[in-house]
């Protein structure tokens, strides 16, 4: 993401009207109208998705001869009620939100705000592996090996939270959290120095190392020390009370702790990027590595603390999960996040905020997704195409600028391959 | 020129020294797997103990269980394991530096199922067959991202590709009811998976490594949404493909222990062989070939003497799609039939890391293949076998092995030159 | 065959790379086309090569106009192109390299080895280039990479062939070598056009000569009637050779000691082979020589980015054999690494970062591991000042700018320290006229105030201008020191091309 360097402070330094400078920014096809563009294109390709997967819909478009409004009217109606749910699922209904806080009635109000609650429930581990992804994009990493350093995190939070019961929270719930940053900071650390030392590429490595922890995990869940009494399923013991995330709106809403400790990772995140020399050594090393080499960086050392720290990052993602929402593991925890948080740090363009605005988008596409599919009948997995288009388009913004005919001059570009 | 060229001098030192450390790196491989041999398996044998290999008979020619004592069995093939060891340290300007390694690895997959199955039968032929069969996917898969790699565009989408064509093929086989022209929209399906991966990465130029992955999420995701909205809804008439049987070739068929392992099997082995021969020979003896890894060493070199360097590209890139895409097929109706969720569960990846492991070569990666659908198999003959090795160990194999293959552990792996980088002209 | 030229002009953007060249090549003559680096030499050659179209103007051949939509285009039409970067694969034998592109076939498309390595030979012998097909290219040096080029061109039956710059990277017995056969290129017909910014090689070897001055044709010369002074007149646009205006030196400590060093290069070869250097502090030395010859292993040995295997290192008395950069450049050395886009600056940061790159963690730019983005960016604005940085604003990226600004904020950054030693490598590569003055003026600013300077140097004339003493560099080992008046230019240019020491400087050759 080396090619959108963040400016330190100060503005870019051009000049010309406000209109202008407004101008300029929609004509040079802009990061942010380019997401815009590319968010309505993956709606668009969502709504031809649902007209397809609705046999109503389809067989509306069959007497297409006879009753053409017809079919454009069942359409809209089953993209509108898809959309909706979507909407509704992950925000809320205002009016609903408004009659609850009027009305005053906390059960009411806890309603509302239930799907509000889930959007940022799974928010937290979305910014979490995308935050530590894209600081090693930054340092010139393509830290690939999310999954598996989600599932150490949630392995040692899981550890620490069963095996030290009777610790008083203020003690058990920050180590708990420590031992789980520690876990994924080992599996982050060993693709860093296979780089170092060995020149592995990192993508390979840490791909490898995802179906490892995958297998690690299956296997823990297996023996004693994990697998939960009467052991008869794959699911690990559950974590102490006094190591969970205590909740923030009272028990019936999910949402905890975890929301706010990822803001605050995303705000020392850019810190660390903007304003250390930790991280001007991560940006230099990832946009010229010859040039920090001569400047006097140690890469190889930068290298392993950048993966370390990103593998540490994803790590708090399945800690988060565990201490703040599941309280145990299962086989294949995490499903896709790891993964997922790849997309997020594409979408946020390796910027920090960027990240934390594009999990949150993630987040209501999850929490919507699952009212969208008990609601309007439309599979969950519609959110993934929906993502996934979006971030190749953001990720290749030429294709937008293409269809929308914006004129741009350059096209950037990320990264170099397999020997860079 | 008559003056001394340094610069050639040096070179050339400098290979025989990578030469030697290869060397070195092989020869302890192979010690290693002598003493793990000798040290781990032979010391927890009980004397006296026995394994029985069991090699189905074909029809014509029964061919008898072998009998082995475990413990002379281990013995000697760690010792021949150690001496091929020596021989590798010793074995000066070898051309075949991974025969040895090979041998080795075979002889030691036969000690430790005479370990693992002592006082059992262990069923050889259906180990092999299963090795087989898990290896044509992989192999499929690893061609493909082959040729897109010896072109210069790295393909992490071979798993996307593979889930596209496994969903194309399962619908189109059960609702047209022609397993061939299955197979066929599953290939043109995973050319087009490519094509999409070709008009991201050279024309626009976009990442190659985010590309893959986003369309992988996106195969997964819409796989998965039309597997729930339409095929669960109409299973017997979307979802309910026949399986290509096997076709068993006349006479050889009848060779005992390969006859049923090589020369009874379904079109997707067959196809499989074929295009690994094709891709072998064209990538190495042909114009097309020589003009492919050009473009991926050094796409400027291959234009400054006319070569479309993108042509070349999107070629490759489709092409590999449908190779993978025929992979993809394999999974639904070169086997199983019905198309269920997240089926590929990750074989796209081990493909990928077969053709790295297997070092860019088509033969390679057949080998890496055959290597990671053997400890696949190995699995179920050792739940079979209630062997004391938790299964999930043995999964972990083609990941670990892959991770030091590319940390050059046992010699590096050198990529194309200009894998992964986008070309545009000046 | 003949070669004409009519009115090419080639933009880009607001810059005019070639404006309106006229050019005529006869068929059996070697032409020489003379220019300074970045006065639009290589455009014009890729648009002779199909790479670029022109914006105007026609390429006649044999009195055809002639249009090339791509390099396949020029091949078909009879010009072969041996570029600067020689576009072999290196993986590749000299047999599959020479037939790339225009491969003979059997049945299916199956590749001919045979017949394209009776080819290579033939055409090998006929124009003793000895080169042999099945050599691995990786593994030739770099003449004979230059040879398998030649040999790519001819076997495409090249009737015009294009060299350019192509004695930059050679020694200088390789160098009479590539013009042997350029010559008995000519002598069997074939036109060549003779790139080239090296008067000498130039008044050696050409029949005829065009000089090109930004973008321009300047004028053509007949080098029997032609000398040094007038082509280079004609080059660079002025009466007088770049002339350096320095005090005598006033030599005072010595900083840098160099013994009996031994480095390697990237290839882990002998690159370095038993250097033992002294600069004072108060005086420059060069070190000059044909490119390749150890130099930027020199460098890179000194500030601790190459393995040191032998000899020491000391700066200002300290030891810093074998340091990281870190350690080398925090003992008070400024360095200006010879690639500057490459290892020099990051392209994609502002200026105002690039002139912290190697002080960014040091006060008073950052404390405790903050940085002061406030006083980096008043220190920026200060040196864009101070160094006549032409740039927008401090935000501006490095990229951006213009090879001499580029020049401009490196030297700013590494010359603002408190700094002992000075390392310069290839100060002035591909500068304007303005900004090798300017660089050349800072250099020795900095050694009258007291620091110690190393000059790396491939342009002969810079660093005999430069230096206090100079050294010459052959084949990794050092030979000299000479006072700058105590040796000739013609002594040193035999210097770098291997000669003994005895005989060059005490017997006076010339």
């Amino acid at each position: 993401m080396s090619d959108e360097p963040v400016r330190p402070g100060g503005d870019s330094g051009a000049g010309g009207s406000v209109v202008a400078a407004i101008g300029r920014f929609f004509l040079s096809g802009n990061t942010i109208i380019v997401t815009f563009l590319a968010f309505v294109s993956a709606l668009f390709l969502g709504a031809i998705i649902i007209i397809l997967a609705t046999p109503s819909v389809m067989a509306a478009w069959g007497r297409f001869g006879q009753a053409p409004g017809a079919a454009f009217a069942q359409s809209w109606h089953a993209i509108a009620t898809a959309y909706s749910a979507l909407f509704i699922g992950s925000i809320g209904s205002p009016r609903g939100i408004v009659g609850a806080i009027a009305s005053g009635d906390g059960h009411r109000i806890a309603t509302a705000f239930y799907p509000l609650s889930e959007t940022l429930v799974s928010t937290t581990p979305l910014m979490m592996s995308g935050l530590g992804i894209a600081l090693a994009f930054r340092a010139g990493l393509f830290d690939i090996g999310g999954q598996g350093q989600l599932i150490l995190g949630a392995l040692g939070a899981t550890l620490a939270g069963f095996l030290l019961p009777g610790l008083p929270i203020y003690l058990h719930l920050p180590l708990a959290i420590l031992v789980g940053a520690i876990f994924g900071a080992a599996w982050g650390f060993i693709p860093g120095i296979l780089k170092a030392r060995t020149g592995a590429h990192e993508v390979i490595t840490s791909m490898m190392l995802n179906y490892v922890a995958l297998n690690l995990l299956t296997y823990l869940l297996t023996t004693a020390l994990f697998q939960a009494p009467p052991r008869y399923q794959p699911v690990s013991k559950a974590v102490a009370d006094t190591a969970r995330l205590p909740h923030l709106a009272g028990p019936s809403l999910r949402v905890n702790l975890g929301i706010l400790l990822a803001i605050a990772c995303m705000v020392g995140v850019a810190w660390l990027l903007q304003r250390s020399t930790l991280g001007f050594k991560f940006r230099m090393l990832g946009a010229n590595r010859e040039a920090a080499r001569v400047a006097g960086v140690n890469i190889n050392r930068q290298y392993i603390l950048a993966m370390t720290l990103a593998g540490a990052i994803v790590g708090l993602a399945g800690t988060f999960m565990v201490l703040g929402v599941d309280h145990q593991v299962a086989s294949g925890y995490g499903g896709t996040i790891g993964f997922d948080g790849i997309t997020v740090a594409i979408l946020g363009q390796g910027n920090p905020y960027g990240v934390g605005l594009s999990a949150l988008l993630f987040g209501a596409f999850a929490a919507g997704g699952r009212t969208m599919q008990l609601d309007a009948n439309i599979p969950l997995q519609l959110v993934q195409v929906l993502q996934a288009v979006l971030v190749l388009f953001v990720a290749a913004p030429g294709v937008i600028r293409t269809i929308f005919r914006i004129r741009v001059r350059g096209a950037g570009r990320v990264f170099g391959g397999w020997s860079g | 020129m008559s003056q001394v060229e340094p610069t050639a001098l040096g070179n050339r030192e400098l290979r025989k020294d990578l030469a030697a450390i290869r060397r070195r790196g092989l020869a302890i491989a192979l010690w290693v797997l002598a003493a793990i041999d000798l040290l781990v398996f032979a010391r927890t044998t009980p004397p006296g103990s026995k394994t029985v290999f069991d090699l189905n008979a074909p029809p014509a020619f029964p061919v008898p269980a072998i009998h082995l004592p475990v413990l002379a069995t281990l013995l000697v093939l760690g010792i021949v394991c150690a001496l091929l060891g020596v021989a590798q340290y010793l074995w000066k300007g070898n051309p075949r530096t991974y025969l040895l390694l090979g041998i080795g690895l075979a002889l030691s997959g036969i000690a430790f199922l005479a370990w693992a199955g002592r006082g059992a039968r262990v069923d050889v032929e259906g180990l092999l067959m299963t090795s087989l069969i898990e290896a044509v996917p992989l192999t499929l898969g690893a061609l493909s991202g082959l040729l897109c790699e010896r072109s210069g565009v790295i393909n992490i989408a071979i798993e996307g590709q593979f889930l596209i064509a496994a969903f194309v093929g399962a619908v189109v086989g059960s609702a047209s009811g022609s397993l061939w022209l299955g197979l066929l929209c599953g290939a043109v399906a995973g050319g087009l998976v490519g094509l999409i991966l070709a008009v991201f990465t050279i024309t626009y130029r976009a990442d190659q490594i985010i590309v893959g992955v986003v369309i992988d999420a996106f195969a997964l995701g819409l796989t998965t949404f039309f597997l729930v909205s339409l095929l669960v809804p109409n299973q017997m008439t979307l979802n309910s493909p026949a399986v290509f049987g096997p076709i068993p070739i006349p006479l050889l068929d009848k060779i005992p222990v390969v006859g049923p392992l090589l020369f009874n099997q379904n079109i997707m082995v067959y196809l499989t062989i074929i295009i690994l021969a094709i891709v072998q020979v064209t990538l190495f003896q042909t114009r097309w070939g020589l003009r492919v890894r050009a473009v991926g060493e050094h796409p400027r070199a291959a234009e400054t003497v006319g070569i479309d360097v993108l042509r070349v590209r999107y070629r490759n890139v489709i092409l590999g799609g449908i190779v993978a895409g025929i992979g993809g097929a394999s999974f639904t109706i070169g086997s199983t039939g019905q198309f269920a969720h997240n089926m590929t569960a990750g074989l796209g990846y081990i493909a990928l890391a077969a053709m790295i492991f297997g070092r860019w070569r088509p033969l390679g990666a057949l080998g890496a293949a055959l290597l990671f659908g053997f400890f696949d198999a190995l699995q179920f003959t050792l739940s079979a076998l209630n062997a004391p090795i938790p299964s999930n160990f043995l999964s972990m194999f083609p990941y670990l092995a892959t991770v030091l293959a590319v940390a050059g552990l046992v010699g590096r792996v050198v990529p194309p030159a200009a894998d992964g980088q986008p070309y545009a002209r000046e | 065959m003949r070669l004409e030229l009519r009115g090419i002009t080639k933009r880009f953007g607001e810059l005019v790379a070639n404006d309106r060249i006229d050019l005529t090549a006869e068929g059996g003559e070697i032409h020489a086309l003379l220019g300074e680096n970045g006065a639009g030499k290589t455009t014009l050659m890729n648009v002779l090569n199909g790479l670029y179209r022109p914006d105007e103007g026609t390429i006649v051949l044999e009195g055809e106009d002639v249009h090339f939509d791509d390099p396949g285009d020029a091949i078909q039409a009879g010009i072969g192109m041996v570029h600067q970067n020689f576009m072999l694969i290196p993986v590749f034998t000299v047999a599959e390299n020479v037939m790339l592109g225009f491969e003979r076939t059997r049945r299916f498309g199956f590749l001919d080895r045979r017949r394209a390595r009776a080819d290579i030979r033939e055409l090998s012998a006929r124009f003793r280039l000895e080169v042999d097909p099945d050599a691995v290219v990786g593994e030739l040096s770099v003449g004979q990479q230059q040879r398998v080029e030649i040999v790519k061109a001819l076997a495409r039956e090249a009737q015009v062939l294009i060299l350019d710059e192509p004695t930059a990277v050679l020694t200088p017995q390789e160098i009479q070598d590539l013009f042997r056969v350029m010559r008995s290129l000519r002598e069997s017909g074939k036109t060549i056009l003779f790139i080239t910014h090296k008067l000498k090689e130039v008044l050696e070897v050409a029949d005829r000569i065009t000089v090109i001055r930004m973008g321009k044709v300047v004028g053509t010369a007949l080098p029997s009637e032609s000398d040094e002074s007038r082509l280079a007149s004609m080059m660079v646009g002025r009466g007088v050779e770049l002339q350096v205006t320095k005090s005598p030196p006033a030599p005072g400590e010595p900083v840098l000691e160099v013994e009996d060093l031994v480095a390697l290069d990237d290839a882990g070869q002998v690159a370095v082979d038993g250097v033992s250097l002294t600069v004072h502090a108060g005086e420059i030395v060069s070190v000059a020589g044909v490119q390749g010859n150890g130099q930027t292993e020199l460098a890179e040995a000194l500030t601790g980015l190459a393995t040191v295997v032998a000899g020491t290192v000391r700066i200002a008395g300290r030891d810093v054999t074998g340091a990281p950069p870190k350690e080398v450049l925090r003992s008070g050395v400024g360095h200006v690494p010879e690639d500057r886009q490459r290892d020099g600056l990051v392209g994609s940061f502002s200026i105002a970062e690039n002139l912290i790159l190697d002080v960014f963690d040091e006060p008073p730019y950052s404390r405790r591991g903050a940085l002061d983005w406030n006083r980096i960016h008043a220190t920026a604005e200060e040196r864009m000042k101070e160094f006549d940085i032409r740039a927008s604003s401090i935000n501006t990226t490095a990229a951006t700018l213009s090879g001499g600004n580029q020049q401009k904020v490196i030297v700013a950054r590494e010359l603002s320290r408190d700094i002992r030693l000075i390392i310069v490598s290839q100060p002035t590569r591909g500068l304007d006229v303005a900004s090798i003055e300017y660089v050349h003026r800072r250099i020795v600013a900095a050694r009258d105030g007291g620091a110690a300077v190393l000059v790396i140097s491939a342009e002969l004339d810079e660093a005999m201008q430069l230096a206090d003493r100079i050294v010459v560099m052959y084949r990794g080992k050092l030979v000299g020191p000479y006072d700058q008046n105590e040796v000739s230019r013609d002594q040193i240019g035999l210097l770098m091309a291997g000669g003994s020491p005895a005989e060059v400087v005490a017997g006076g050759a010339s």
